[in-house]
């Protein structure tokens, strides 16, 4: 750009894209990811696994009309919450660890965005050939041809893009039955909106939009900053050797020839020999792309690298770079690590010792006590018993204080309560002091509600209080 | 606004806009942002004129595709009627001694019953059915005109003592102040503080004793025992609607009490005077 054209549209359009085939380590790497991202997302809601009766036997199942989520051997319930918005910071902490040590990583080899891009190129480069029949078909006039080509291209899209919606909704239902309703279009309208909302995204994401989401609509390029200094590994160009470029041979040149390779394998349009720069996803395909031609002309690879900000001024100096360990390993990577594992081993720790019978006591302070005919004065506590079996259950409950207190329960002669499967019941309880008891004139007595499993004897306890006539009102 | 001019440290050009000398770098926007944000402003007046939106001096403009909260507010009222009514009509004509067997008519009448007290009862039963002096508690096994479901379910529907009702229960305590001196007041507060085991003056209590087998006995029983068929209280046990103290046993004797409850039938459908008699017997007092 000089001073003699004109000055650019404060609006600019998107520039086309043609990004040439590429092998090389780094592309074989991202084949094997995208193989194991997109198995993940398209396979995991037919896993199944048996739970027992009158459960879901699907492996993953976020049962949102039955407000439970599913894990294989885990169920979470809602008030267990805090198990996801754990994941949801160790995920959080995982994207920090990562970015500081290797950049932009995800990025490059695993967010979504850039996966099903790789995929919609493939089967582009697979329909119109490889990048220079790419450009000539897009210069060329819309005849039958070009027609055809990118008909068949946007229909195999199309596909991919309802199966990638299409298995969304499968995480949220039984997969096998939901799988029939669609088909016989017996499932329900949300179903197909959202099939039909995450198809159009996919398709055009994928197809059109590409490197744009990450430029313009992505946050993380933005935030990256923040997260990486100047012992992170990114792709970067070894300029002190590879300029100046060219392709003379009279011992002048660098080691770049100019040849253009790293500048069309890119997804994102950018020219690694610029820097570092905001819309390098670290995809590396730059690297097997430059080192295939160092090889063809009997150079040393790596003019193209995963390459550490401090280690410049050393290989300028013609020093060799520090290894990767040691840039990896730095307090900033240290104090991620042991922050994601104290979560990560704290939800763990929280997973095995939760309580397998879930009893919550609140008791009723409106009013606080009531006085019976006899003189007794009688609380009354609303306990919920929760029941994560697939069978109904019958709980016994008790209570234990210093004091001489009754339990009595409402609506039965009975201290035990049958709770239906996978129910939580509200059961109100009476708690009554003689008027000659201690704890009827008191203010308030430490009491001890417990509840114990008929069948298996499991037992559990929540602590709470007795109000007597000197409690206030 | 300045010509754009090139920017030679940034190798970039500017806007044109200076400010104060600060000038703004020309980065392009994608073309496509551009048309989203178009696209945005079309949507807002398809919007605007699809939906209630633009304020007019009383009202706003409805919107041709005639949506309003209210409505639906209403719809959803009507949905939730109808798909109430059978439940309803089961739960206006049920036997309400047999109501607890039907678990489900039971849970709904119980939770039907609990907002028509809270829109009804509460301002002097309390909100939590505690009662306030003068008020009954509803909470306790002490029950003015018998607390059995049917028992309960009369008094909803006819009141108390009012005018409005043929049925309502009826009774009327004579103000004593114009049959007995003071001092024999004093000592029938006695007689009746001793049946009820609070403090006393011992020395008044056997001509309290006689005093209240001539006047009071007829109808709060010979023990004190109290009579439901006319509801009078049990005398003996630890509840006092009024208060158990002397300045407040002295005024009830004098003056009398004549509680008052409307009656809530036709106020309240049939379906939910069943409702709130099933929620208050299950409140802990139920008999």
């Amino acid at each position: 750009m000089s001073n003699s054209e004109t000055p650019p549209s404060l609006y600019a359009a998107q520039e086309p894209i043609f990004p040439r085939r590429v092998t090389g380590f780094f592309r074989t790497f991202k084949w094997w990811i995208m193989a194991a991202t997109l198995g993940i997302y398209y396979l995991t809601p037919w896993i199944r696994w048996d739970r027992g009766p009158n459960l879901p036997d699907q492996a993953v199942l976020i049962d949102l009309s039955g407000r439970r989520f599913y894990f294989f051997w885990i169920e979470i319930w809602p008030h267990e919450f805090y198990f996801v918005a754990g994941l949801l910071i160790m995920a959080g902490l995982g994207l920090f660890l990562f970015t500081s040590a290797l950049g932009r990583v995800w990025c490059g080899y695993t967010c979504p965005q850039t996966v099903w891009t790789d995929l919609f190129i493939l089967v582009e480069r697979w329909i119109e050939g490889d990048r220079n029949a790419r450009v000539r078909l897009w210069r060329a006039k819309w005849d039958m041809r070009k027609w055809r080509l990118r008909v068949t291209k946007w229909l195999v899209w199309l596909m991919i893009a309802i199966a990638t919606g299409g298995a969304w909704v499968f995480y949220f239902t039984d997969a096998p039955q939901l799988a029939v309703d669609l088909a016989t279009f017996d499932a329900h309208p949300v179903a197909y909106a959202t099939i039909a909302v995450l198809t159009a995204t996919t398709f055009v994401f994928g197809g059109f939009m590409r490197e744009q989401v990450c430029i313009y609509m992505c946050p993380w390029p933005r935030i990256q900053g923040a997260m990486m200094d100047e012992d992170t590994i990114t792709v970067g160009y070894r300029e002190w050797r590879g300029e100046p470029r060219g392709k003379k041979r009279d011992g002048t040149a660098g080691d770049c020839i100019d040849c253009m390779a790293c500048v069309n394998v890119c997804p994102m349009g950018i020219d690694i020999r610029d820097g570092q720069q905001m819309e390098c996803i670290t995809c590396a395909l730059c690297i097997d792309a430059c080192d295939d031609i160092m090889v063809k002309v009997g150079k040393e690879r790596g003019l193209i690298d995963y390459l550490a900000l401090s280690d410049e001024p050393i290989e300028r100096a013609g020093g060799a770079a520090k290894p990767v360990w040691k840039h990896i390993l730095r307090p900033r990577t240290l104090v991620y690590t042991f922050l994601w594992s104290t979560i990560g081993l704290g939800l763990i720790f929280a997973l095995f010792i939760r309580a397998e019978i879930d009893m919550t006591v609140s008791p009723i302070r409106n009013p606080t006590f009531v006085t019976m005919s006899d003189g007794s004065i009688r609380n009354a506590y609303d306990i919920r018993l929760r029941n994560k079996h697939g069978d109904d259950r019958e709980f016994h409950l008790s209570l234990s204080s210093e004091d001489v207190l009754r339990i009595g329960l409402e609506g039965t002669e009975l201290v035990s309560v049958v709770v239906p499967a996978n129910e939580t019941k509200l059961q109100r309880v009476y708690v009554t002091a003689r008027r000659e008891d201690p704890s009827a004139s008191a203010g308030r007595t430490d009491l001890r509600f417990w509840v114990e499993d008929v069948v298996t004897g499991e037992r559990a306890y929540t602590n709470s209080v007795f109000n007597g006539k000197e409690a206030a009102q | 606004m300045d010509e754009p001019r090139y920017d030679e440290a940034t190798k970039t050009y500017t806007t044109g806009h200076s400010y104060d000398g600060i000038e703004e770098l020309n980065t392009p926007l994608p073309r496509w942002w551009l048309w989203s944000l178009y696209m945005t402003i079309v949507w807002a007046v398809i919007y605007s004129i699809a939906y209630p939106a633009w304020p007019l001096v009383s009202s706003a403009t409805a919107g041709f595709l005639g949506y309003s909260t209210r409505g639906e507010v209403a719809q959803e009222i009507a949905r939730v009627e109808a798909a109430n009514a059978e439940l309803n009509t089961l739960l206006a004509n049920i036997d309400l001694t047999v109501l607890k067997d039907n678990e489900p008519l039971h849970q709904f009448a119980v939770s039907a019953g609990a907002s028509v007290f809270a829109n009804n009862c509460s301002q002097c039963h309390g909100s939590g059915a505690a009662g306030a002096v003068g008020y009954p508690n509803l909470l306790d096994d002490d029950w003015l005109w018998g607390g059995d479901i049917d028992a309960i379910a009369v008094t909803v529907r006819h009141g108390i003592r009012n005018e409005q009702d043929e049925d309502a229960r009826y009774s009327e305590m004579p103000a004593f102040g114009d049959i007995l001196e003071a001092e024999e007041i004093t000592s029938v507060v006695a007689y009746v503080q001793s049946l009820s085991g609070l403090d006393h003056n011992a020395e008044l209590v056997a001509q309290g004793s006689e005093l209240f087998a001539d006047n009071c006995s007829a109808c709060h029983g010979e023990t004190g025992m109290g009579d439901r068929t006319q509801g009078a209280p049990n005398l003996t046990d630890s509840v006092w609607l009024y208060g158990g103290s002397d300045a407040v046993l002295t005024d009830t004797i004098t003056n009398a009490r004549f509680g008052v409850m409307p009656p809530w039938s036709p106020r309240l459908t049939d379906a939910q005077i069943n409702a709130v008699s099933a929620y208050v017997h299950q409140k802990g007092g139920g008999e």
